[in-house]
C-alpha cells in the first residue's frame, strides 16, 4: 500500500514530539490503544488558565499513519481552547491525512487520544477545586 | 560500486531471475516455440526435449530417483494443492487422516481446511518456541487413518528447517505417504528426495532465481509408488498427473535455475549466511532488547533468514521509516485482516512482540555493501522511532507494561 504524501511528511518529520510533566495540574495526559493491538499513543496538552491548550507533546508506538495522525493531532490542538479540541474528529484526520479505509483505526485513535487528554485534565481541575 | 535503490532483502517472498536463466529461456519464446506434446513437427520435438533436459535437472536438484517422476506446475501452491488433495482422493478407502504443522504455508494449511469440510481429519502440530516439529509429535499423532504427512522443508517466515529425515524415517517405518513444501529449504538447505524418504515435493522457480508460473511435483514412482487423483483434467499431460500445455520457456528457466544450485549452492549458502550473520550481529550489538524469532543454529535456520522482533517499535512503523529497504513483517498493520502472523503467534511470539517483528530474506544478489547501509539504516531508525515511543520510554522508567490494563480496540 503507497502511503499518501502528507503521511510520509508527518512520519519522517513528525511535529511536538515529547513528554509533559503528567503530574502538573495543567496536564492533562490521553494513553489509548494496546501494544498487543499495535498501536499505543500518549497524547499529553498543557492547558493555560484561561483554558487555551498552549503546548502538546506526544508519543507514538504504531505505524506511519498513527504516527501522523498523532502528530498532526498535536498541531491542531495548540493554540484552541478545550472546547474547540473536542471538536475535532477523526474523519477530519482521515481527509487531512488522505488516509486509507484499513488505517481508519489510526485516526480513531488519535481522536480517542484527544478525548482522554482532556478528560485527564478536567479531572485534575475538579480534584483542585475540590481539594 | 555504487548502492543502488530501494535494495531487495525480501527473497523469500519471490527473487529476480538470475540472468543466465533468462539467457537459456529467451529462444524458447520466438524461435522454439513449439507445443513440446506436439509429436508430429521438429517444433514439438525441440521443445520436448528441453522439457526433458529440465525434467532431468530438476530432479537431480531434488534428488529424485528419476526424472520421470517430476511433474510440472504453474507453482508450488498448485503442486502442494495436487500432492494434498491427490493422495487423500485416490487414497480415501485407505484412510482419512492427514497430518500436518502449524507453521505451513497457507497452500498447505488452506487445502487441508478444505478437506476438513469434505469430512477429511487433519491434526496441526505445534512447534513451539524454537519453530521445529517434533518427531516424537508426528508419531504420537500418526493413527491406522493416516495417509499422509505434510511438513515443510524450511518456513517462510522464520526460515527454521524441519526435521525431514526423521519424519521421512518414521513414515517409511509406518507405510504413510510423505510430502513435503521444500519452496523455502530447496537450494539452501541440504535435500534429498530419495535420501530423506520423502515421497512428494513441492518447489516453485521463483523463489530459487527463475520465473514466476512454473513449478514442479516430485511424485515417488518405486517403493512405493505413490498414486494421486488429477486436480485438473484435460489433455493427459505429466502422465495424466497435470493436462495443461507445458510452460516451455518457464520449464526451461526453471531446469537452468536447478541446475545453477545444484553446482553451487554450498558456496552459496555460505556467503549469504556470512552477510546474514554481519547484519545480525550490527544490529544486536548497537540495539538492546532485540529478539530472534526461532531456532538460531545453523542446523535449524536457513542461512538466508533474518527475523527479528525490535520491541517497542512496531513493524510497519520500522518498515516506513527504512523505505529504501523492501522487508517485510509479522506486524498486523501489513496484512489486510489486521492479524499477526500465525506462524509468530505459533512459536508462541507475544502478540505485542509479533506487531515489531521483521523478516529480513538474504540472496544470491545481496552485497556486503547493500548489508552494511542496511544495518547503520535499521540501527538509525530504530533508534529515532525508540524515541518516538511511549512502549520504550516506559519500560525505560520501570513500569511493567503487563501490569497496565490496555484498552484493546
Amino acid at each position: 500500500m503507497a502511503y499518501s504524501e502528507m503521511v510520509i511528511e508527518h512520519a519522517e518529520n513528525p511535529r511536538n514530539v515529547g513528554t509533559l510533566d503528567k503530574e502538573d495540574p495543567n496536564v492533562g495526559t490521553g494513553l489509548v490503544g494496546a501494544p498487543a493491538c499495535g498501536d499505543v499513543m500518549r497524547l499529553q496538552i498543557k492547558v493555560s488558565d484561561a483554558g487555551v491548550i498552549e503546548d502538546a507533546k506526544f508519543k507514538t508506538f504504531g505505524c506511519g499513519s498513527a504516527i501522523a495522525s498523532s502528530s498532526l493531532a498535536t498541531e491542531w490542538l495548540k493554540g484552541r481552547t478545550l472546547d474547540e479540541a473536542s471538536a475535532i474528529r477523526n474523519t477530519d484526520i482521515v481527509k487531512e491525512l488522505n488516509l486509507p479505509p484499513v488505517k481508519i483505526h489510526c485516526s480513531v485513535l488519535a481522536e480517542d487520544a484527544i478525548k482522554s487528554a482532556i478528560e485527564d485534565f478536567r479531572k485534575k481541575q475538579s480534584a483542585k477545586r475540590g481539594s | 560500486m555504487s548502492l543502488k535503490f530501494p535494495i531487495y532483502m525480501d527473497n523469500h517472498a519471490t527473487t529476480p531471475m538470475d540472468p543466465r536463466v533468462l539467457e537459456t529461456m529467451l529462444p524458447y519464446f520466438t524461435e522454439h516455440f513449439g507445443n513440446a506434446a506436439s509429436r508430429s513437427h521438429k517444433f514439438g520435438w525441440t521443445a520436448e526435449e528441453a522439457v526433458t533436459y529440465a525434467r532431468e535437472q530438476v530432479a537431480t536438484l531434488l534428488g529424485a530417483d528419476k526424472p520421470e517422476e517430476i511433474v510440472f506446475t504453474s507453482g508450488a501452491t498448485e503442486s502442494i494443492n495436487l500432492a494434498i488433495k491427490g493422495v487423500a482422493e485416490f487414497y480415501r478407502d485407505k484412510g482419512n487422516h492427514i497430518i500436518t504443522t502449524k507453521i505451513e504455508h497457507k497452500a498447505a494449511l488452506d487445502t487441508c481446511k478444505r478437506l476438513e469440510k469434505e469430512g477429511y481429519e487433519v491434526t496441526y502440530l505445534d512447534v513451539g518456541p524454537e519453530g521445529v516439529v517434533s518427531v516424537d509429535d508426528v508419531r504420537a499423532a500418526l493413527t491406522d487413518k493416516t495417509i499422509l504427512v505434510s511438513v515443510m522443508l524450511a518456513n517462510n517466515e522464520v526460515g527454521t528447517i524441519q526435521p525431514i529425515r526423521e519424519i521421512g524415517a518414521l513414515c517409511k517405518e509406518r507405510g504413510v505417504i510423505f510430502h513435503c513444501d521444500a519452496v523455502q529449504g530447496i537450494g539452501k538447505t541440504e535435500f534429498s528426495a530419495k535420501d530423506m524418504g520423502v515421497d512428494l515435493v513441492s518447489i516453485t522457480a521463483h523463489k530459487m532465481y527463475g520465473p514466476k508460473g512454473v513449478g514442479a511435483l516430485d511424485v515417488r514412482r518405486a517403493r512405493p509408488r505413490v498414486r494421486l487423483t488429477a486436480q485438473i483434467d484435460g489433455g493427459g499431460h505429466e502422465r495424466g498427473n497435470r493436462s495443461g500445455t507445458l510452460n516451455v520457456p518457464g520449464i526451461v528457466g526453471f531446469g537452468k535455475a536447478c541446475e545453477i544450485l545444484t553446482k553451487g549452492w554450498r558456496e552459496e549458502a555460505a556467503r549469504v549466511k556470512g552477510l546474514r550473520d554481519r547484519l545480525k550481529d550490527k544490529l544486536f550489538a548497537e540495539l538492546d532488547e532485540c529478539h530472534i524469532n526461532g531456532a538460531w543454529d545453523d542446523a535449524r535456520r536457513l542461512p538466508n533468514n533474518l527475523n527479528v522482533s525490535f520491541s517497542y517499535v512496531e513493524g510497519e512503523g520500522l518498515m516506513m521509516a527504512i523505505k529504501d529497504v523492501a522487508v517485510s513483517s509479522g506486524s498486523a498493520c501489513t496484512s489486510s485482516s489486521l492479524e499477526p502472523s500465525y506462524v509468530l503467534r505459533a512459536l508462541g511470539v507475544e502478540e505485542e512482540l509479533a506487531h515489531t517483528s521483521i523478516r529480513f530474506g538474504l540472496g544470491r544478489f545481496t552485497t556486503e555493501e547493500e548489508v552494511d547501509y542496511v544495518g547503520d539504516l535499521v540501527v538509525n531508525k530504530v533508534k529515532k522511532l525508540r524515541d518516538l515511543s511511549p512502549l520504550y520510554e516506559m519500560a525505560k522508567e520501570g513500569v511493567n507494561l503487563k501490569d497496565i490494563v490496555w484498552a484493546a480496540h
